[in-house]
């Protein structure tokens, strides 16, 4: 459905993309996770059309990006991270507008419309300006917009960013709504357990690199079942183990404080890129920060 | 190409939600200038036979006209750096040619707008013209002209303050000295020669020779297409540049 081929996006001075090369199955929920800077974004943006890469390819549902971008465009949808509905019309003119854009008949427009803003629980906004809506109703209102062509493909930019826990977990149910109607999405996030909840497979993006690709259980398998946490000279250390017997045997040779827990993708996105991001999409400073990259510990070897 | 009409029917919807603002805002330049240079400076003043007021409304038509329909890239401008519309139409299977065409349309108009607040407040001043077809096409042509310019100079700005200083060092300029308050024939040869370099200036002269009841020069008419054709197709050259 999705298939890009060494993407490269140079700016001046900043290697935003470094050959990136991934495939996204028809159906899949594919979440593309990193830290700010890390070109999740201009990933997104190429494959619209709002930004010309360096070099490389893609084909979106059989059509090249480029060479066939109005057919391409056809079949995505997409929400960008920065709120961009017009705050001057009502929520039924941003989608009546954007369906004359994509050439949808009247009556289509319209009975896709009032499904819509009822699937996305707006119905009784309709008529409403969008200047007087809430965060989380215009998040809501632009996921009805990209989906009101009954697009194949649905791109989501950091769709959940600003938004309170509660909206950001309805939100999540209205992607997995989504998906089970048969579209493709392919999302970005820092947030960890987002990608976690959601996602079939995550690709963890550094610096425009494409470092690891996989299920997100596949992942956390890479490094272990549990962590054990432990705090040292004021610093968070984790080791990773198979099996809770090995963490527990090591438990009972140490005095201290321990907190035993199931590994998840965060672990995982720190040992497999030497990162941690924090809430804000930045990259937190990890007591590991100064030394060389770590590589994948084997399960059951910890040390981080 | 067909894919004009959404563009341009955002536009006409958000000027409609605000008209009467954008009504009084197009008649405040044209009222001062009326009550500045016609009724005060030009009371007992006479041009080419005609009473200062009868000159000066045909030029303010073509100043008005031409502000009106640049100030389409104010609303670009909006839509692209404030609230990211811009991109939702790159993203869109819309080509660059209907996104010129529909934000064209609607500086156009705008313009047609602006000219009946005009025609308006010379009738009630008292000013009696021939509002003809060859009238309302050299406005449509100005228009045209005008707001294709400002689509491809609303490209390659990168602020909303540039977009300020383009209308001071383009717009300002070209609304005094295009034909708009004063005869040109009055002026040094050499600066008539770079006067008539204004698309303005033709705008002027078409507009205010229809104004007149005579039939009009057909040259300014040619200038004013042909140019416009040129900003519409660097327009769409522009926008296409814009996408990086």
């Amino acid at each position: 459905m999705i298939e890009i081929t060494n993407l490269v996006k140079r700016y001046k001075t900043v290697q935003a993309l470094n050959g990136v090369s991934l495939q996204v199955a028809k159906g899949e929920l594919f979440a593309y996770l990193g830290p700010n800077g890390s070109g999740k974004t201009t990933t997104i943006r190429i494959l619209t059309g709002l930004t010309k890469p360096t070099s490389g390819d893609a084909y979106l549902n059989g059509c090249h990006f480029e060479r066939d971008a109005l057919k391409a465009k056809r079949q995505c949808g997409l929400v960008p991270q920065v709120v961009n509905l017009d705050t001057e019309l009502t929520v039924r003119e941003n989608l009546d507008i954007h369906g004359r854009i994509f050439k949808m008949p009247s009556g289509e427009r319209r009975a896709r419309t009032d499904a819509l803003l009822e699937y996305v629980e707006m119905d009784d906004r309709g008529d409403s300006l969008v200047k007087h809506l809430s965060g989380g109703m215009k998040r809501r209102v632009m996921v009805a917009r990209a989906l009101l062509h009954s697009p194949e493909i649905l791109f989501l930019d950091e769709p959940t960013v600003g938004l309170d826990p509660a909206i950001r977990r309805r939100l999540w149910s209205l992607l997995k709504k989504i998906q089970q109607g048969g579209a493709t999405i392919f999302l970005t996030t820092h947030y960890i357990e987002e990608a976690e909840f959601l996602a079939d497979r995550v690709a963890f993006l550094d610096f425009g690199n494409l470092v690891q690709l996989d299920t997100p259980n596949n992942l956390k398998a890479r490094i272990g079942d549990w962590a054990l946490d432990e705090m040292i000279d004021g610093h968070m250390h984790t080791q990773y183990f198979s099996s809770r017997s090995e963490a527990q045997a090591v438990i009972d040779q140490k005095q201290g404080g321990f907190s035993l827990r199931r590994v998840n993708l965060e672990d995982a996105f720190i040992a497999l890129t030497g990162k941690k991001v924090s809430d804000d999409g930045s990259v937190a400073k990890t007591p590991e920060d100064n030394e060389p990259a770590a590589t994948a510990p084997s399960p059951g070897a910890g040390g981080h | 190409m067909g894919g004009w009409f959404p563009i341009y029917l955002r536009e006409i919807l958000i000027l409609q939600r605000k008209l009467l603002r954008q009504i009084a805002s197009m008649s405040v330049s044209p009222l001062l200038y009326l009550i500045a240079f016609g009724l005060g400076m030009g009371r007992d003043i006479t041009i080419q036979g005609r009473s200062y007021l009868e000159f000066l409304i045909p030029g303010l038509v073509a100043m008005n006209s031409m502000v009106q329909a640049f100030t389409i890239a104010t609303e670009i401008n909006v839509a692209r750096f404030y609230w990211g519309i811009f991109e939702e139409f790159q993203a869109a299977p819309l080509s660059d040619a209907a996104y010129v065409t529909g934000e064209a349309l609607a500086g156009i108009t705008r313009a047609l707008l602006s000219v009946i607040v005009v025609i308006l407040i010379a009738a009630i001043s008292g000013v009696r013209l021939s509002y003809n077809l060859f009238f309302w096409l050299a406005v449509i042509l100005n228009s045209f002209l005008f707001s294709s310019l400002a689509i491809g100079l609303a490209m390659v700005v990168k602020s909303h303050a540039d977009q300020s200083l383009l209308t001071n060092f383009v717009i300002t300029p070209m609304a005094f000295l295009g034909g708009t308050f004063f005869p040109l024939d009055k002026m040094p040869p050499w600066v008539q020669g770079l006067l008539k370099l204004l698309p303005l200036t033709p705008a002027s002269e078409a507009i205010r020779a229809s104004a007149y009841g005579q039939t009009p020069p057909w040259f300014p008419y040619l200038i004013l297409t042909v140019l416009g054709g040129a900003m519409f197709v660097l327009a769409i050259k522009l926008v296409k540049k814009a996408r990086d």
